[in-house]
């Protein structure tokens, strides 16, 4: 139950009771009789719904301290990224530009390295220099952050699209709907993301390269929010069709049925509103999933390459040439930085859970 | 339960099948060009021509597949006409790179790929359960929180960053250990076992820290919800020994989760662990996907993924089958 969200982190760790009818049934509401009192406070009324779902959240995460922090930290970095124009404005430089005169990087004993003035913090360069190219490190994180970000946030948006939409179908039509999309469901969460992924990236770029999504540093964004979009969605689906499986059967979809709703309009009025609760919850935990996917794949050299910064392509920069060994400063910009927004996304995740999936937070 | 088996077995041959079919479709459709990607620098169109051919992308989709399945039964001739060469059963495929057979690439790569699941296996279950079992025993104290604590922030850790940071400190500042080399396959090498253990100990770590974090939380919710139950309170009214309490009912019953999630990640293990690989320049099947994604070496990739996901499939087949023998209420689900 408090389990990680699913394909945690890089390794992408598998779910138990995921890829299989395992009978762990880790967090997944199995039978309707458990699945039942979760959709409770939500049932009555659709109409207030969204708002008392938020509401119920704020009101768990202000309790907390930790919740209530990671908030805050989420918020910053996110203003961070947003910002990041502004901010390197302000501080004078942008991530592109590049400068290796001998007066700012050194030209004897390591060639490429920052010179002391350059190295670490200053006022004209707020994080120092890049090694070999000498461009502003401050710029690059700050640009970078709304590369990853965007990748993260719009490949979770497709994600929780498509798991949502497919999951509700399953659970609500049943049948040979439901047995063909649970058998898609299995196969996607029996093939390993990362490789997967990885090995698709590059295939995606080829195909995209010559449509309007191809264009420049978006080839690679583009890509990165599809495959990582496309390969997500399987577990939220999952998750999203125990519970519709109870939610049918209750009184206010029998309800709109006997008003001569449409199956359609059911499943998008009365099913999936019914359903945000979890959306909401394994939405905010694959976010954290996907910047760390982001990093890994632009890290291996086939998500954002250069110059277009991320977080990934940092640590792919700080890694190449070694340059993380002349200095672990390097390394240490954008890895504080990474692992400080996906600890605090993962807390922030784990927050929304205790307060809106009753079941998980007995502990 | 024979039954059971015969029905499990049944829809792992069906899923097998289907994943090797998809992952073929992904990749032989996928690219805009297999044949362009095939030939290489210093390409002219009648050699891309001549590479159609010769990877038999003149013939209709499903021959191809089914081509490349007969390759898993008997060995088959691949190349163009007249420059033909044989690709030994059990044949993927040739690389583009070095028109080696797959799977002579994927056996060499395997053994390194072994050791790192070996090790890393041992240490993060070890050290995930025990941990996990330490801090529900102590819920709510100091320990119970700081061990919570320590879960929330190492499932936190990037792979990149921790291995980097390992390496940083323990091979370059520190000296304590050598940087991996490839020469160290198995422990029954001619160096013996305690220089594998050196060898592979950091890219375990790197592992661990992360794995663990999260068996850390699953056995330390189970066991509390274990804990808690009526036939725990038995034993302990029956009188029994605390420890037996905790050890022979406690854990029995409440380790089942935490067998699940091993079955699974051992599978997901064995398909390389791409960026610890990486990073440790272990050559592993991860190491050799990356290599080989990134040179569009497509039978390659092709083949990983595919063991990949059938290692994963089995895996969970076997974690199943298990269950099915500990717990007689699986079988009739």
């Amino acid at each position: 139950m408090n389990r990680a969200p699913p394909l945690t982190q890089l390794q992408s760790t598998a779910e138990p009771g995921a890829a299989s009818s395992s009978p762990a049934g880790n967090g997944a509401p199995s039978g309707r009789s458990k699945a039942a009192p979760k959709a409770g406070p939500a049932g009555e009324a659709a109409p207030v719904e969204a708002r008392s779902l938020l509401a119920t959240a704020w009101l768990r995460i202000r309790r907390s301290r930790i919740a209530l922090l990671s908030l805050c930290v989420v918020v910053a970095i996110v203003l961070f990224a947003i910002l990041a124009p502004f901010l390197s404005a302000v501080s004078g430089n942008d991530p592109f530009t590049s400068n290796t005169s001998p007066e700012v990087l050194d030209d004897f004993e390591t060639p490429g390295l920052p010179l002391p003035g350059y190295m670490y913090p200053s006022a004209g360069h707020w994080l120092g220099v890049e090694p070999g190219l000498g461009r502003d490190l401050f710029a690059r994180l700050a640009h970078g952050g709304q590369v990853s970000l965007t990748i993260a946030l719009l490949s979770t948006a497709v994600s929780v699209v498509l798991g949502t939409v497919l999951g509700a179908a399953a659970g609500y039509f049943g049948g040979k709907t439901d047995a063909i999309i649970s058998r898609i469901m299995d196969l996607f969460l029996a093939f390993p993301h990362l490789l997967l992924v990885l090995s698709l990236t590059p295939i995606l770029q080829s195909r995209l390269r010559d449509t309007p999504l191809g264009q420049g540093s978006f080839l690679p964004m583009a890509s990165l929010v599809i495959i990582l979009g496309f390969f997500g969605w399987a577990y939220l689906a999952r998750i999203v069709r125990g519970q519709v499986l109870s939610l049918r059967e209750r009184e206010f979809v029998e309800a709109a049925r006997s008003f001569g709703a449409s199956h359609l309009s059911i499943l998008f009025r009365q099913v999936i509103p019914n359903v945000m609760g979890v959306v909401l919850v394994y939405g905010t935990m694959l976010i954290p999933t996907n910047i760390s996917a982001e990093a890994a794949l632009s890290f291996l050299g086939v998500g954002v390459k250069d110059p277009t910064p991320s977080w990934g392509q940092m640590l792919n920069a700080a890694q190449s040439g070694n340059w993380y060994l002349s200095d672990p400063w390097f390394l240490a910009v954008p890895g504080t930085m990474l692992i400080v927004t996906v600890l605090a996304f993962n807390l922030l995740g784990d927050a929304v859970r205790d307060a809106l999936d009753p079941k998980a937070s007995r502990h | 339960m024979i039954r059971f088996i015969l029905r499990r077995s049944g829809s792992l041959i069906l899923l097998l099948i289907a994943v090797s079919f998809i992952t073929f479709t992904l990749f032989q459709l996928g690219p805009a060009d297999p044949a362009s990607a095939a030939c290489g620098q210093e390409c002219t169109p009648e050699r891309v021509a001549e590479a159609r051919v010769a990877l038999g992308m003149d013939q209709p989709f499903l021959v191809q597949y089914a081509d490349y399945m007969r390759g898993l039964v008997a060995p088959r001739m691949i190349g163009a006409p007249g420059a033909e060469s044989v690709c030994q059963w059990p044949c993927l495929g040739k690389s583009f790179q070095t028109n080696e057979d797959v799977s002579d690439i994927i056996g060499r790569s395997l053994p390194y790929t072994l050791s790192m699941a070996i090790g890393a296996l041992v240490l993060w279950t070890v050290s995930g359960v025990g941990l996990g079992l330490l801090a529900a025993l102590r819920k709510g104290s100091a320990t119970d929180k700081f061990i919570v604590g320590a879960a929330s922030v190492g499932v936190s850790l990037p792979i990149p960053v921790t291995g980097l940071f390992l390496l940083l400190v323990f091979v370059n500042q520190l000296h304590l250990l050598p940087f991996t080399t490839n020469e160290i396959a198995s422990p029954l090498g001619p160096q013996g076992p305690w220089a594998w253990v050196l060898n592979y100990l950091l890219p375990w770590i790197a592992l661990a820290v992360l794995f663990s974090a999260s068996y850390i939380r699953v056995t330390r919710t189970n066991m509390i919800e274990t804990f808690g139950e009526d036939f725990i309170r038995t034993a302990r009214a029956k009188g029994l020994a605390p420890r037996t309490v905790t050890f022979k009912h406690g854990v029995r019953a409440g380790i089942t989760p935490v067998v699940t999630m091993l079955g699974m990640d051992i599978g997901l293990l064995l398909g390389g662990a791409v960026l610890t690989e990486q990073i440790f320049s272990v050559p592993g099947l991860g190491f050799t996907a990356v290599r080989a994604a990134i040179s569009g070496d497509l039978p390659v990739t092709m083949a990983i993924t595919m063991l990949a996901a059938f290692f994963v499939i089995v895996a969970n087949v076997v974690v199943d089958l298990a269950y099915a023998a500990i717990d007689p209420r699986v079988r009739l689900q």
